[in-house]
């Protein structure tokens, strides 16, 4: 609909290369993300699965996977996003292409740079925070060089308002930078070392106020941003409330700050700040069901599709994860449950259902809608959306059961004493040989989704390589 | 949009929608309030995590240590923070202190145990038993699935790069003197020549520069200045340190 109206009138203005660009790149940074956190829960389940090598322990390759999944596949998922939907919604073209460009390979760079610092143990140990002090210094150039192309764009734009989409991507670009340059503030000692300014757990608080929004301004905003744009779009429906965007917007973004604690829970950070930290985690619940309600209200009248369009299969269930995790977060940073949960697998399970239920399955839901506009080429294997939606699913499933499993295991076993007032499993290594099934299901479910992401890896390239649709741009069969 | 009459509300940020620099500049009020409530008081004596008398800092030997633990991604199976649990006391040992991370930079106290907690794990075990752990993980805790890490015995530290470390430490905070910058090298000399005696009393031949030398001396003295700082907190009159969350 919209959407033709746009090309007639303006379609050379926009820059869609850059799109293009980063489309690409979130493909293959996910096939690569995915992969090192496959080998990982290998290593897990077979210990010897670091072959020996120093380069492949679990503690050095967990932070290639944490930030190859966060910055290169869920970054560059945001940039696709955002470069297409920022310029079509403000009717102009990206402020300036230099930067655009700059932007992307700076990224890349980054990307890159991390993957030939962590293997080798160059670290900083902050969690999503690992990279090296120059690199950091590398992100924040890139980081301003976006900033000033967001905001340029935003100046010149040729549409009064701003549309919700775009709320959520300010946040994005202005929360980052501050998170970022608080948290990795650092006296360096070498070109690869450097101790951070705060100490013990004022720098504990520091980097979970990071560590946490991150989660909340990396992984949440600017995707609610690509649901706000996407969703209407391919479902054909304008969004269902205005009055609950407005309100959910300016809630999230102000209640998700206060949440870093819930990381410390029972930790000897002062009491008052874990107390501030649960009570806003808990609050955290309304404006992130405002937003997941928005969205799968916006496809009242369009549920009939979603059995048989596997874009909006993708779109439904990562809403629905959304909701699902940002009530286990809540949950999970209630102090009782948290005594429990803290530590465990839970952690992990709560993180993927995240990461992959709703991080990954909006993606793949937006990569196989603009691969054939971006292109102009119907999806060289139409069919195998669908099957990569439910290898992805199924996955996600024994992804997240195994991990509950495991760690209501050893949360309990950790805890647990016998009649006599001692503990019952005094042997540590005891509870980690009870996790081994758990280790492989997760395994399973992780080779899933892998397999999926490589489906659609395969499927993006083939159809680049295949025919142009001619005449008329992205049929309808190609959805 | 499906609000067809707009008053009150979606008027006002209809307005607001038009004006993207008043827009950008309430979004970062609205993010910097949560985080500047909760960490600038950190700062402070009274609100913050406090001090506790008789926590030292690291020495060279022991900061080496502490960045090959750092280098090793260690804190990402292993946690540093003993939660006031009776379970965890009975696991692990006393529960932590905030003032016992006075000198931690960057803290270490790590998200998950997929192995133990190691903050009270100073002086539990000799010397030889870290040795043969690092080597062979199994050797002395059958069943384990942690890495094993043969090449801690033949890689070697640079005793120079450590005044670099203890000078950027020192600038952040941790009270070094001059003196002890200056002695650094040769005070991590004596430490690893220490553990390599008590080594090879067990019958373990080892070079003094190896990093395994200095990752003993870190693990050895972990929890140990908190376990003495807070016994004697017991024994010392009401509010002296070590209750100080």
């Amino acid at each position: 609909m919209e959407y033709t109206a746009e090309r007639r009138t303006t379609e050379t203005a926009y820059d869609d290369a850059i799109v293009k660009q980063f489309l690409l790149a979130t493909v293959i940074w996910a096939v690569v993300g995915m992969l090192a956190g496959v080998w990982i829960a290998l290593e897990l389940a077979y210990w010897k699965a670091n072959l020996g090598l120093p380069w492949t322990t679990f503690g050095r390759l967990r932070p290639l996977h944490t930030n190859a999944v966060i910055f290169a596949f869920g970054g560059n998922i945001c940039f696709t996003g955002i470069y297409y939907s920022l310029q079509r919604l403000l009717k102009t073209r990206m402020w300036s292409d230099t930067l655009s460009r700059l932007h992307f390979w700076g990224w890349q760079l980054i990307i890159v740079a991390a993957a030939l610092t962590l293997p080798f143990g160059l670290t900083q140990s902050k969690e999503y925070a690992e990279l090296i002090w120059p690199i950091d210094l590398l992100i924040t150039v890139v980081w301003v060089i976006f900033a000033v192309n967001f905001f340029g764009t935003i100046a010149v734009r040729k549409v009064q308002h701003l549309y919700v989409a775009i709320w959520f991507y300010m946040s994005f670009v202005i929360t980052i930078a501050v998170l970022h340059i608080v948290n990795s503030l650092a006296v360096p000692a070498t070109i690869a070392r450097s101790y951070p300014i705060y100490a013990g757990l004022t720098d504990a608080l520091v980097q979970w106020w990071y560590g946490h929004n991150a989660v909340g301004f990396f992984l949440t905003t600017p995707f609610l941003g690509l649901m706000y744009y996407f969703l209407p779009r391919i479902a054909e429906r304008p969004v269902y409330s205005y009055r609950l965007s407005i309100i959910h917007f300016w809630a999230l973004i102000f209640l998700y700050i206060w949440a870093g604690p819930h990381h410390l829970l029972y930790s000897a950070l002062p009491e008052w700040a874990q107390t501030l930290g649960m009570t806003f985690s808990i609050m955290l619940l309304a404006p992130s069901w405002g937003g997941m309600i928005n969205g799968l209200l916006t496809l009242r009248g369009a549920w009939d599709r979603v059995r048989t369009d596997p874009i909006l299969k993708f779109l439904v269930v990562a809403v629905s994860f959304y909701g699902m995790s940002t009530f286990e977060g809540p949950m999970m940073s209630i102090r009782a449950v948290n005594s429990l949960s803290h530590y465990t697998n839970w952690t992990i399970g709560h993180v993927h259902s995240g990461a992959l239920g709703w991080n990954g399955m909006i993606a793949f839901g937006i990569i196989y809608w603009l691969t054939p506009k971006l292109w102009n080429r119907p999806l060289a294997r139409p069919s195998w959306p669908t099957t990569h939606f439910w290898l992805a699913t199924i996955g996600i499933v024994l992804y997240t059961v195994s991990m509950w499993a495991a760690g209501l295991t050893e949360g309990l076993q950790w805890r647990a004493f016998d009649a006599t007032g001692q503990l019952k499993y005094p042997n540590f290594v005891d509870i980690v040989h009870q996790l081994q099934p758990f280790y492989v299901l997760r395994l399973l479910g992780g080779l899933l989704y892998l397999t999926g992401a490589i489906m659609m890896l395969v499927n993006v390239f083939r159809t680049i390589a295949g025919p142009v649709t001619a005449p008329a741009p992205a049929p309808a069969a190609a959805r | 949009m499906s609000d067809t009459q707009e008053r009150g509300l979606t008027a006002a940020h209809r307005i607001l929608e038009g004006k993207g620099a008043t827009f950008a500049v309430l979004t970062t009020v609205a993010i910097l309030i949560g985080g500047l409530v909760e960490i600038v008081p950190l700062f402070s004596e009274r609100a913050g995590p406090g001090t506790l008398p008789g926590i030292h800092p690291y020495t060279a030997l022991e900061v080496a240590g502490r960045d090959l633990y750092i280098k090793e991604g260690c804190y990402t199976c292993h946690s540093q923070m003993i939660r006031p649990m009776r379970a965890e006391v009975l696991r692990y040992g006393e529960w932590s202190r905030a003032g016992e991370y006075a000198y931690e930079h960057p803290f270490l106290l790590g998200s998950r145990r997929i192995g133990p907690d190691l903050q009270r794990v100073g002086g539990k075990y000799p010397d030889a038993w870290h040795f043969e752990h690092m080597r062979d993980p199994r050797s002395t805790s059958p069943g384990s699935i942690m890495p094993a890490y043969p090449w801690m015995n033949r890689r070697s530290i640079d005793p120079a790069d450590i005044q670099a470390s203890l000078r950027a430490l020192r600038r952040v905070g941790v009270p070094y003197t001059d003196q002890e910058i200056a002695a650094a090298p040769a005070d991590l000399q004596a430490q690893a020549q220490g553990i390599v005696a008590s080594l090879k009393q067990a019958g373990i031949d080892t070079p003094a520069d190896r990093e395994i030398v200095a990752l003993i001396a870190y693990l050895q003295r972990l929890g140990k200045d908190g376990r003495a700082a807070i016994a004697a907190g017991e024994t010392a009159p009401e509010g002296a340190g070590a209750g100080t969350r």
